[in-house]
């Protein structure tokens, strides 16, 4: 941990000598120009301040590695050690060699890859009916603004006042015999689908993103001649690329984490995705090879959240926001 | 898809003239409410973008919504449904699981706000502080809420394994501690569960909280410094009451949260060991769909409503409760 020696070094240094101060100032001046924390630039300079702090953010750090990071390195190693390994020395790194075979045979012999098609399946189409219904509903209520926008906004609302409790039966029930076309949507992805568009926090975000684009741009593309559609296509949909990014990056997360509801509405396995189709594997499956497995399912959130963290991390916060 | 095709359709007629008459005139001279003015005025555009709305909304909110309200005095098979009046209800309060079932989530709730109410809190106020790395800490508080949670849970699963090499007991036998029962055992089942959901959970309520943090107005260090405030006196009397709106909602989201928890009882447990981890939900879930007892639509509507009408009011006391307490 170079981390740990590293604090007292500067603190030595820094003090007598200002060296390292012109880097660290230039930090203080973006800081003052935004927000800035409790402790001050000045008080951080102070070693009675700073010690303490920085041990505790080690420490901190140290405990967030090993609760985040910890859980999925060893899911990560068990993915590829012998089930007699995992068992008897979980701690031990593969005392008895790497079985790579744990992956192949998940993939091949346990049709992991067709769960894995049916979960990107049931992802894709998340994703089409939340964007299309959460984009036109806020083009409607924000820049068409008909006289019963307001209504329609209002129903709207009201859904996020309902847990999701009670919508969990009849919704089945919706789903199993549904009016108008009569027909179950019982093992269709339309099941999984559908109710997923009706998402009234998409639609609130979508609102407040229209909300806050300039109106004028809008007149004008009338004025110039552009029809609803056309400006809703050519002009809201490529300004609104971040709250899209947003909605569809939430969208395929909850879609892939998505357990109770499609197994209910996915009966049949061979539709299943990989989510549901785990915890009925486990008991006719090699440990190794449901390791190998539960990493294939982890792999593809983990490794959209590294490369769209700052979409995550800032829009999490958002969603705090908009909640509160 | 119906934008698609019309959109598809406007663009290679190239003839955006038709479409100034059609949507700007109507606004300048709009005089009597005819159909005809609405449809030249564009209010069949705006229907047309309303439809996905009205009819996902329509058909998987506002349908299930009034139905559960329906089902709730109703028995169905399925193929007949009758009234029943408030028999389900009667049914529902009369089964002796049911006590349990409050108990254990109440339980679960309490024991989730212990382990998880006061971890995001203090993380997120040391995470504010930091002065390098401070995407790194955000990432791996994060990561665990984007794992699946089936994933989660399974892989805790293969943790509390109760012998003498499960990972946990490994870890205690360390420190001279242990085996642990950790899923068998009556009274630690409950906090082995609550460990796994407050870890897989509090990524997001950091993440929250340091947005919060963020948006303290730096005036107010500034003039707690000013007044020779210490550093813990700033986090106290600054970061604190400033947190205090986003913590009374966190609070009551989590409560909700936790009243509506399945995942973690479902995949760890099923309810046992002797009922002792059977939530609310899960009730509801086997009146519904359990292998034994399933089918009881109206029962699991009824038990659902009936959580919802109570949560209703629980979160209707706090907001009454904690507004007069914040104005005071």
């Amino acid at each position: 941990m170079s981390t740990t020696t590293h604090p007292t070094r500067t603190t030595a240094v820094a003090a007598p000598a200002p060296v390292p101060a012109p880097k660290r100032r230039r930090k203080a001046a973006a800081n003052d120009l935004g927000t800035r924390s409790a402790i001050s630039e000045v008080e951080w300079r102070r070693p009675a301040v700073r010690r303490p702090w920085r041990v505790m953010h080690v420490v901190l750090l140290v405990l967030l590695a090993v609760a985040a990071i910890g859980p999925l390195l060893m899911l990560l190693k068990f993915a590829v050690t012998p089930t007699q390994d995992i068992l008897r020395t979980p701690l031990s790194v593969f005392p008895h060699g790497v079985k790579w075979s744990n992956v192949t045979e998940a993939w091949n012999r346990v049709h992991i890859s067709r769960y894995f098609f049916n979960s990107l399946y049931a992802a894709a189409g998340c994703w089409v009916s939340q964007v299309v219904v959460a984009t036109c509903t806020g083009y409607v209520l924000s820049v068409l603004r008909p006289r019963w926008g307001k209504v329609l906004n209002a129903a709207i609302l009201c859904t996020l006042f309902v847990p999701a409790v009670v919508l969990l039966v009849p919704l089945y029930l919706v789903v199993l015999h549904p009016p108008l076309i009569g027909h179950s949507m019982l093992n269709t992805f339309w099941g999984v689908w559908l109710p997923a568009g009706a998402s009234a926090f998409n639609v609130v975000l979508m609102t407040r993103f229209f909300d806050n684009l300039p109106r004028e741009i809008f007149e004008a593309a009338r004025v110039d001649g552009a029809g609803p559609f056309r400006v809703f296509w050519s002009m809201v949909l490529p300004m609104s690329k971040p709250i899209l990014g947003v909605v569809s990056v939430f969208a395929v997360i909850a879609s892939w984490k998505d357990f109770l509801w499609p197994m209910l509405v996915l009966r049949n396995p061979n539709m299943q995705p990989l989510a549901v189709r785990l915890p009925s594997l486990q008991a006719s499956t090699d440990l190794g090879v449901l390791m190998a497995a539960m990493a294939i399912a982890a792999l593809l959130p983990v490794i959209m959240f590294l490369i769209f963290q700052r979409t995550f991390l800032n829009s999490a916060g958002m969603g705090g926001a908009v909640k509160g | 898809m119906v934008t698609d095709d019309l959109v598809v359709e406007v663009r290679p007629k190239g003839r955006p003239k038709r479409f100034t008459t059609r949507f700007i005139t109507p606004t300048v001279r709009r005089r009597r409410h005819t159909p005809e003015t609405w449809l030249r005025g564009g209010g069949l555009s705006a229907l047309v973008f309303a439809l996905p709305a009205i009819f996902v909304f329509g058909w998987f909110s506002w349908l299930p919504i009034a139905k559960s309200v329906v089902m709730a005095f109703q028995k169905t098979n399925l193929i007949v449904t009758s009234w029943v009046g408030f028999e389900n209800f009667h049914r529902v309060l009369a089964d002796p699981v049911l006590p349990i079932a409050i108990r254990n989530t109440m339980w679960f709730a309490l024991l989730a706000l212990i382990f998880g109410f006061p971890v995001p809190l203090v993380a997120a106020v040391l995470m504010s502080e930091v002065r390098r790395w401070k995407g790194l800490y955000s990432v791996l508080a994060y990561l665990p809420v984007v794992m699946p949670p089936v994933v989660a849970v399974l892989l805790w699963r293969f943790f509390y394994t109760p012998g003498p090499r499960g990972v946990f007991n490994q870890l205690l036998s360390y420190v001279h501690l242990g085996p642990v029962l950790w899923l068998q055992d009556k009274t630690i089942v409950m906090p082995a569960l609550v460990m796994e959901a407050t870890w897989a959970a509090a990524g997001g309520t950091i993440i929250i909280y340091l947005a919060a943090l963020t948006s303290v107005p730096a005036e107010l260090y500034d003039a707690a410094e000013v007044d020779g405030a210490s550093v813990w006196g700033k986090v106290w009397h600054v970061t604190m009451p400033h947190l205090r709106g986003v913590l009374f909602v966190t609070f009551i989201l989590q409560i909700l949260a936790t009243a509506q928890v399945f995942n973690e009882p479902y995949l760890f447990t099923g309810g046992g060991p002797n009922n002792r981890t059977l939530t609310v939900l899960l009730l509801i879930y086997n009146y519904a769909f359990g292998t034994s007892l399933g089918g009881r639509y109206g029962e699991a509507t009824a038990l659902s409503v009936m959580l919802a009408v109570v949560l209703a009011i629980l979160s209707i006391l706090y907001f009454r409760l904690t507004r007069r307490w914040s104005t005071s």
